[in-house]
C-alpha cells in the first residue's frame, strides 16, 4: 500500500514535470531541431529552385571554387578578428572609469552610453548610412577637426565601407558589452583598489593588472557571445548597402550571401543550406569553447 | 590634491563626455533630421530646418502608418506573451518536476541556443509555404516562441522561488497549474517584467525573418516599412527619419520606463 501511494506520487510528480516542458520541448522539436537536420539534408542537393537533385558534397566543392563565398568568409572573419577586441577594450574602458564613483553625473553618462542598445538594428543603420554620405554630417565634421584633407567615401570605396560597418556595430554594442562588466565590478572589493593605490600603483597598472585579470570570465564570455552575434552578421550590412554587401561584394557575409542565394534570385536552396553549415560549424566552435570556459570555472 | 590626479580626473571626463556625445548623436541627428529635406540631411545640416510637417504629411501618405503601426504591435505583443508563458511554464517545470530524463532533455533545450538562424531561414520558409503561411503574421511568431535563452531565464529565477508557498498551497488543495498561474507567476512578476522588456524589444525590432515571410504591404511591419524607405534609389531620408522616430520610440518609451527591469533582463537571460 504505502509502495503503492509513492508510485502514484512519483507518477504524478513525473507526469506534471512532462506536461509543464511539453510546450517548449514540441516548439523547439519543430522550429530548431527539425530545421536545423533539415538544412544539413538540403546541403546535399543542387538545383535551382524545386528542381532538385542528389550531388552529395558537389556543394562543398563548389564552396572552394566560388570567388563570393571566399569573399563573404573573409569579410566575416574581418569584421569579428577587427570588431570585437576593439569593442571590448573600449567596453572595459569605459566601465572600468564608471565604477568610480566619486565622479559626477555618472547616472547620466551611464545611461547615456547605454542607449545605443534600444536602438533597433534597421533604424541605427539607416541613420548611419545617411550620417556618412559623402557631403554628410562625418565627413564635414573630420574635415572640420583636421583628420581627413577630402570627404571619404564611406558607402563608395570598398575599404572604407568595412570601416564603416565595423564602426556601426562598435557604436550598437560597445554600452552592451560595458553593462556585464559593470556588474562584474561591482562585484569586486573596493579595498583591493584602495590597498593598490596606497602603494603607488598608477591607474593604467590598476586596469591591466587587478581590473582585467578579476573580469577575465567576464571578458571571455562577452568576446564569445559577440564574436556568434558577428559571424551572423546581417540587418546592418543590408540595410547600408540596399541588400547588396557592396560596394563590389567588400561588405557581404555569409548571412547575406544565403539571403540573396535564396531570396532574390532563383532560390539554390541546396547551396545556400551548404554555406548556412559553415555559419553552424563557426559557431559551435566559439560556442563549444564557451562551455569548455564555464566548465573550467565550476 | 596633485596636478597628475586632476590630469587624471579630467581624462576621465573627456573620455566619458566623448563617448557619451557619440552616443547620443545618433538619436539627436534623427530628431533634428526630421525636420530636414533630405537634401540637407545627406548634405549634413545639423540644424532643425521647416520641413517637418512635409515630412511627416509625406510619411503618412506613403505609408498606412495605423496598420503599419497595428502590425507591429498585434505582433511583438502577442509573440512576447506567448514566449514568457510556454518559456516560464517550462522553466519552472524542469526546476520543480527534476527527473533524470528531464534534466536529459534539458541539456537538449541548452544545446539549441548555439543553432544560428542563417541555418533555420531556409528550411522554416519551405516549411510556411507548404502550409501556405507565407505572408501571414503566425509566420513570424511561430518560431520565435520557442526561446532556450528565456526558458533558462526562468530556470535560474524559478531557483529563488520560495517551495514553502507551493507546500503551504498543495495543502490548501490546488493543482499544480493552479499553483503556477495563482502563485507563481504574481509572486515572480519582477521576473516576468524583465523578461516581457527583453523579449518585446527583440521582436519589435525583428528583421531578417519578418523580411522574408510578409512580402504584402498589408502585413508589413514598421522595421521593414524604414528599411524599404531606406533603400529605394534617391530614398528620401526626410520621410524615412520619420519612419525611424516611429520604429524606435516604443523601445525607448520602454526602456526608460522600466531601465530598472531592462538592465536586470539583460544580463539575466544570458548569464
Amino acid at each position: 500500500m504505502a509502495s503503492g501511494k509513492t508510485g502514484g506520487l512519483k507518477r504524478y510528480h513525473d507526469l506534471n514535470g512532462w506536461l509543464f516542458i511539453a510546450p517548449s520541448v514540441l516548439l523547439i522539436g519543430v522550429f530548431l531541431v527539425y530545421p536545423i537536420f533539415r538544412s544539413l539534408y538540403l546541403s546535399f542537393f543542387s538545383g535551382k529552385g524545386m528542381m532538385m537533385k542528389f550531388a552529395g558534397f558537389g556543394n562543398v566543392v563548389r564552396l572552394w571554387n566560388d570567388p563570393v563565398f571566399i569573399q563573404a568568409l573573409t569579410n566575416t572573419v574581418t569584421f569579428f578578428v577587427v570588431q570585437v577586441p576593439i569593442m571590448i577594450l573600449l567596453a572595459l574602458m569605459l566601465a572600468a572609469v564608471l565604477n568610480n564613483d566619486k565622479l559626477k553625473f555618472i547616472g547620466f553618462f551611464r545611461t547615456a552610453i547605454f542607449l545605443p542598445c534600444v536602438a533597433s538594428l534597421v533604424a541605427y543603420s539607416v541613420l548611419f548610412k545617411s550620417m556618412f554620405s559623402v557631403d554628410g554630417v562625418v565627413n564635414q565634421a573630420l574635415m572640420a577637426v583636421g583628420l581627413i584633407g577630402a570627404p571619404i567615401g564611406w558607402l563608395t570605396e570598398p575599404f572604407w565601407a568595412k570601416v564603416l560597418v565595423i564602426l556601426a556595430i562598435t557604436w550598437r554594442w560597445t554600452g552592451y558589452n560595458m553593462i556585464f562588466y559593470l556588474a562584474a565590478l561591482q562585484n569586486i572589493d573596493k579595498s583591493i583598489y584602495e590597498a593598490a593605490k596606497i602603494d603607488g600603483v598608477p591607474a593604467w597598472a590598476r586596469f591591466f593588472y587587478i581590473t582585467i585579470p578579476m573580469l577575465k570570465p567576464v571578458i571571455l564570455f562577452t568576446t564569445i557571445i559577440s564574436t556568434i552575434g558577428t559571424i551572423q552578421l546581417f540587418d546592418e550590412v543590408y540595410n547600408l548597402t540596399e541588400g547588396k554587401g557592396g560596394p563590389a561584394n567588400s561588405t557581404i557575409t555569409l548571412s547575406l550571401y544565403i539571403y540573396n542565394l535564396t531570396f532574390r534570385f532563383m532560390p539554390s536552396f541546396g547551396y545556400a543550406a551548404t554555406i548556412s553549415y559553415v555559419i553552424v560549424i563557426m559557431v559551435a566552435l566559439f560556442s563549444f569553447l564557451q562551455f569548455y570556459a564555464a566548465r573550467d570555472r565550476s | 590634491m596633485n596636478a597628475s590626479r586632476i590630469l587624471g580626473t579630467a581624462l576621465q571626463y573627456a573620455f566619458l563626455g566623448l563617448a557619451a556625445f557619440l552616443s547620443i548623436f545618433p538619436f539627436f541627428w534623427m530628431v533634428i533630421s526630421a525636420s530636414n529635406t533630405s537634401i540637407d540631411i545627406i548634405g549634413g545640416k545639423t540644424s532643425f530646418g521647416d520641413a517637418f510637417s512635409t515630412n511627416v504629411t509625406n510619411f503618412f501618405t506613403q505609408v498606412d502608418v495605423p496598420l503599419v503601426f497595428w502590425n507591429s504591435t498585434k505582433v511583438a505583443v502577442l509573440a512576447t506573451v506567448l514566449t514568457i508563458v510556454v518559456s516560464s511554464l517550462a522553466g519552472y517545470g524542469f526546476e520543480m518536476f527534476k527527473s533524470k530524463a528531464r534534466e536529459r532533455v534539458y541539456s537538449l533545450v541548452l544545446l539549441t541556443l548555439m543553432i544560428p538562424f542563417g541555418a533555420l531561414m531556409i528550411p522554416l520558409f519551405m516549411m510556411m509555404a507548404k502550409t501556405g503561411l507565407i505572408n501571414t503574421h503566425i509566420a513570424i511568431m511561430l518560431p520565435t516562441i520557442a526561446s532556450a535563452f528565456i526558458i533558462f531565464y526562468f530556470r535560474q529565477s524559478t531557483k529563488a522561488f520560495p517551495t514553502e508557498l507551493r507546500d503551504a498551497a498543495k495543502v490548501d488543495g490546488l493543482k499544480e497549474w493552479q499553483i503556477f498561474f495563482y502563485i507563481y507567476m504574481p509572486v515572480m512578476r519582477s521576473t516576468y517584467a524583465a523578461a516581457f522588456v527583453i523579449v518585446f524589444m527583440t521582436n519589435w525590432n525583428n528583421y531578417l525573418w519578418p523580411l522574408i515571410v510578409l512580402q504584402s504591404n498589408e502585413t508589413k511591419t514598421i522595421t521593414l516599412v524604414v528599411s524599404s524607405l531606406a533603400s529605394a534609389y534617391y530614398p528620401d531620408y526626410g520621410v524615412v527619419m520619420i519612419g525611424t522616430i516611429l520604429a524606435t520610440l516604443p523601445t525607448l518609451f520602454v526602456f526608460f520606463v522600466m531601465q530598472r527591469q531592462f538592465v536586470q533582463g539583460m544580463l539575466g537571460s544570458v548569464k
